[in-house]
């Protein structure tokens, strides 16, 4: 039995945006005219933070934030009216079932990671665009919320193949290696440069991210870290 | 023309100016009505909420009316368990309160869920863990009781008086009226409770979380106490604003003395467990989280102040203004602090619904802000003029104040007796 997580090298990530492309066109998600920043359905999303020095020391990183699949006390769980949101027992994702969500929103305000999106409009594609969409994969209506699922459609086709392995949209998509799917028993990313997103709330993140850069950690780690790093200049 | 629906001994105006009073209301609600059909049919899109502000107006709306319409369930628990008998003259207008309240809240929140045909999957599929869970049972359950509390309110209407077989139906359910009081006041303590712990449950927004007690951390404790606060000021306002535009005397000064006197003392006992509270979430709660409170004030406009607002201007104030008799028996002073301490609640709510919201967790992301949509401002427009129109109807065909009458009789005889005094003198 796995436990699934995700290792992230924020020193390997250059911004590209293929992860979110790639998880775009494996998970469905319709384009929206009038989908802006904050609208949009961004299941992976990647965040640009700056080291705040001047030139010639400015320093820019990107940080991929997707559901943290939280292995404790996950906020979205427990907040859910009517169980839409669960866990797999078998390999610890977070799972959605847009089929039960009433659209309430809760889990939404739960999640500190805003690792969560609603769907704002009814799902359309342009004339002969439905040629193209993931059979794996069923699109979701007006009216619930969606997340990342380390892309279980692909689980579920690698299972009906044989297979044991596959590996989430976004991980084979990345040209530089930054993000890697791995199994958590077999180990957890220990020791120099390894940090979790707002470990301190306590919600046992599955990703892990990595970077050899001190103000990266600082800044990503948590709020606390950030506020140190701004008053150290 | 509509006479012979007035109870008898009520003086109302006459239909033309009831008409003239309504249509401006009816014509509100219809433009809200049509806001809110456009959420319904075209989606949530039309509003300005986002991923970030998954929440707006429309749940601020709710947290409120929801607070100010407690009068009604606290009203019921004072007068029927705790026998305050004063307050008889004031309980018709209560439950109409509350009604319009309540159902006007659940009807905003049919339109700000994404799929509102699901509602019943809550009771199918119900996740006992979810406070909304529980919000949304006893939410439901007590609109019914509420639906059943307005009855005989209706009953009493001059029309259906005359039909023998509703004065055994009266009857009938004024029997019932202590236990439905008594479950109405079980079912409201847990809401509005649960209202609370909405928010108090979110670990991962440490702006909201709090510890509490068992299951249920403090806000669950500190919404029951500020919504029994301030309902019966709310009920105080309404009273007052309905004796302004009607030009009569409704209620004697006992019932809202008594009612000022409760909601004193109780916002006194808020103002004490928030500010407890807010030390221990300052010093404990948010910093053992990775949050420094401080921080969350950092972001403008929220700074300090609003704590401050909250906790002394629409707290102590109001309270300390409610618990003194020189000045609470002076309807300008008791109406005064009767809008501080029901601002002091719609800010309460507002900064657990919009500044939890608005607040990063993610260190690298940003403040936000937001801005209703003229869509969710027609729908939340509705809910007032539905409200109003409800209250004035009941006004005009029940007799809300049973009081009325009697005052109206001894208004002439006081005349009398001042101008016999005047001609002796």
């Amino acid at each position: 039995m796995k436990r699934l997580g995700m290792t992230i090298d924020i020193d390997r990530c250059t911004g590209c945006g293929a992860c979110m492309l790639a998880c775009a066109v494996e998970n469905n998600i319709p384009p929206a005219e009038a989908a802006n920043d904050r609208k949009g359905l961004t299941p992976i999303r990647v965040y640009r933070i700056e080291n705040g020095a001047d030139y010639p020391d400015r320093r820019a990183a990107f940080i991929p934030v997707l559901c943290q699949q939280c292995g404790h006390e996950t906020p979205c769980v427990h907040v859910c009216p009517q169980q839409a949101v669960d866990i797999d027992p078998e390999t610890g994702v977070v799972g959605q079932m847009p089929q039960r969500c009433l659209g309430c929103r809760y889990c939404m305000a739960a999640c500190p990671y805003h690792a969560r999106y609603f769907n704002w409009w009814d799902p359309q594609w342009p004339a002969g665009m439905e040629q193209t969409l993931n059979p794996d994969v069923a699109p979701r209506m007006r009216g619930v919320v969606e997340k990342c699922n380390f892309c279980t459609g692909r689980r579920h086709a690698a299972a009906e193949a044989g297979k044991a392995d596959y590996t989430p949209a976004c991980a084979e998509a990345c040209p530089t290696g930054a993000i890697r799917f791995v199994d958590l028993n077999a180990g957890t990313p220990q020791g120099e440069g390894h940090f979790r997103l707002l470990e301190s709330l306590g919600t046992e993140p599955k990703i892990y991210y990595h970077s050899s850069k001190a103000w990266v950690r600082n800044q990503s780690r948590d709020r606390k870290g950030a506020v140190q790093e701004a008053h150290h200049g | 023309m509509d006479r012979h629906l007035i109870s008898r001994g009520l003086n109302r105006c006459s239909t033309g100016k009831f008409a003239l009073w309504v249509v401006p209301w009816a014509a509100l609600l219809l433009f809200g009505l049509y806001a809110a059909g456009l959420c319904l049919v075209k989606g949530l899109n039309q509003t300005n909420m986002d991923n970030r502000f998954a929440f707006g107006l429309w749940i601020f709306l709710d947290l409120t009316v929801i607070a100010l319409g407690a009068g009604a369930f606290f009203t019921g628990f004072l007068l029927y368990i705790l026998k305050l008998d004063e307050l008889r003259a004031v309980i018709n207008s209560a439950v109409v309160v509350g009604l319009v309240c309540y159902s006007g809240a659940v009807g905003i929140l049919a339109v700000d869920v994404g799929q509102p045909l699901r509602f019943w999957f809550t009771f199918w599929y119900p996740n006992v863990h979810s406070m909304l869970t529980e919000v949304t049972f006893c939410i439901t359950c007590y609109l019914i009781v509420l639906c059943v509390e307005y009855l005989p309110i209706v009953l009493k209407n001059r029309k259906l008086r005359d039909v023998p077989s509703m004065l055994v139906f009266e009857y009938h359910l004024h029997k019932l009226i202590f236990v439905l009081a008594g479950v109405g006041t079980f079912l409201s303590f847990f809401h509005q409770g649960s209202l609370g712990g909405l928010y108090g449950v979110l670990r991962g927004r440490p702006f909201a979380f709090r510890e509490g007690l068992g299951l249920w951390p403090s806000t669950f404790f500190l919404f029951i106490l500020s919504a029994a606060a301030v309902g019966p000021s709310f009920l105080v306002l309404i009273v007052s604003l309905v004796e302004k535009l009607s030009k009569k005397h409704l209620v004697r000064p006992r019932a809202l003395d008594v009612l000022g006197r409760i909601s004193g003392l109780l916002l006194s006992v808020y103002v004490l467990a928030k500010t407890l509270d807010t030390l221990l979430w300052i010093n404990r709660t948010s910093p053992e989280r990775g949050f420094p409170a401080a921080q969350f004030y950092s972001w403008r406009p929220f700074g300090t102040w609003i704590l401050l607002a909250e906790i002394v201007g629409f707290g102590l104030i109001p309270a300390l203004i409610l618990l003194t008799p020189r000045l609470r028996a002076r309807r300008g002073w008791l109406v005064s602090a009767g809008v501080l301490a029901c601002c002091g609640v719609a800010l309460n709510r507002f900064v657990q619904t919009v500044q939890t919201l608005a607040l990063p967790t993610l260190p690298f992301d940003k403040f936000l802000s937001y801005y209703p949509s003229w869509q969710e401002t027609g729908a939340f427009l509705a809910v007032v003029a539905y409200g109003v129109l409800v209250y004035s109807f009941s006004f005009r065909y029940f007799q809300l104040f049973p009081e009325e009458r009697e005052l109206k009789l001894e208004a002439p005889r006081k005349e009398e007796e001042v101008e016999c005094i005047a001609s002796f003198s």
